[in-house]
């Protein structure tokens, strides 16, 4: 467990130091998940004490945006003279994002059989598009 | 018996210990989460509401400022980072079917975060925002600390930008999948997929809770989307108002 979550730390901390040295647009934790997927690749099968860390970590990733969105406090002075530009731009958009991509999805996606469980064979969804 | 004056000695004492602010976090959002599960899995009892609404009344009531909150938080909040890392593995497992659609799914990705992202920064301009709330605005879609680093590259203000991105994937993952029903839309990757696009790690949480298939598409979707908001959303910025 702790070799992974060293492993995962190190991603980030390089992720960070490359961000930072070539001032990158792309924050560090993206580039290290860039890191850990590269290196994924290269080893194909990884380890079951990363795939247990990377689990438990995500398990309850919701539980990590509390502190942040109890922030909320600090910008009430905002949100009260743009509030309606805000709460009116995210629902709109969120939703329309939502419907447009799951319908251009579900047009574009190779068919699959409906139950989730049915292994899709590789040579099925040559005839579908 | 404890005279009030030696209670509020008390607070003012445990309220500068980060271990206060830490507790406060995982209990409210234990609460949560039990509430949830008392509701059914309801989505609109969603555990990171819950945990808001009882952390903001107890800083509001007590008179704490957030920065002293959040010096116990911060333990919670700096596992984002990791946690981002760490989707690279569900991100692995889904290699099968990104070597089998991978052109789609860029494809959709692409569209899923430049819809997103032009559709809330012209909602909002429409309305009358400012410069900086446009700008706090546009990566909602991403995972906070990604979408917090996008903010402030393109002149946003970061605190503005976690409340916006918590409210996008709430959102998503209460009225997302009533709106894919409306429309009648079953494909549970098209759904998941989407889920993933628009609301991030909590629609993705979402996703999981209803059907394996839909997590699995909403975590792919999601990682690949962080990569592609903060590839281009930080260009195409400078480029339309740099």
């Amino acid at each position: 467990m702790i070799a992974a979550f060293a492993l995962i730390l190190v991603c980030q901390l390089f992720g960070e130091v490359l961000s930072e040295l070539f001032s990158l647009p792309v924050p560090g934790p993206v580039i290290g998940l860039g890191l850990l997927f590269i290196g994924l690749l290269i080893k194909r099968k990884p380890p079951k004490e990363l795939t247990d860390a990377a689990d438990n970590l995500l398990m309850h990733f919701s539980l990590l945006f509390v502190p942040a969105g109890v922030g909320v406090i600090t910008q009430i002075d905002r949100l009260k003279s743009d509030w309606l530009p805000i709460a009116a731009s995210l629902v709109i958009s969120t939703l329309l994002t939502i419907a447009a991509t799951a319908f251009l999805m579900s047009k574009l996606l190779p068919k699959a059989p409906a139950t989730p469980d049915a292994a899709i064979p590789a040579t099925s969804d040559k005839g579908a598009k | 018996m404890m005279e009030p004056a030696d209670l509020t000695q008390l607070w003012v004492y445990l309220s500068t210990k980060p271990l206060t602010g830490l507790t406060i976090t995982l209990v409210a959002y234990a609460i949560g989460f039990w509430l949830y599960q008392k509701s059914n899995r309801n989505p609109v009892c969603n555990p990171v509401v819950i945990a808001i609404a009882i952390i903001a009344a107890i800083l509001h009531f007590t008179g704490t400022p957030y920065s002293v909150y959040f010096d116990g938080a911060q333990f919670v909040h700096f596992l984002l980072g990791p946690a981002t890392v760490a989707l690279a593995v569900p991100l692995f497992r889904q290699m099968e079917t990104l070597k089998r659609a991978l052109p789609v799914i860029i494809f959709g990705v692409l569209f899923g975060s430049l819809m997103a992202t032009a559709s809330t920064v012209a909602i909002a301009h429409l309305l009358g925002a400012s410069m900086e709330t446009l700008a706090s605005l546009a990566p909602k879609s991403v995972t906070t600390p990604v979408a917090m680093g996008i903010a402030k590259e393109i002149g946003g203000v970061p605190a503005l930008t976690a409340v916006c991105v918590i409210v996008t994937g709430i959102v998503g993952a209460t009225l997302g999948p009533a709106v894919m029903n409306m429309i009648g839309l079953t494909d549970w990757r098209a759904r998941g997929f989407a889920m993933g696009v628009a609301a991030h790690g909590i629609g993705t949480a979402r996703a999981f809770q209803v059907n394996q298939t839909a997590g699995a598409f909403s975590g792919l979707s999601m990682g690949l989307n962080t990569i592609a908001t903060a590839l281009t959303v930080p260009f195409l910025w400078h480029w339309l108002f740099g």
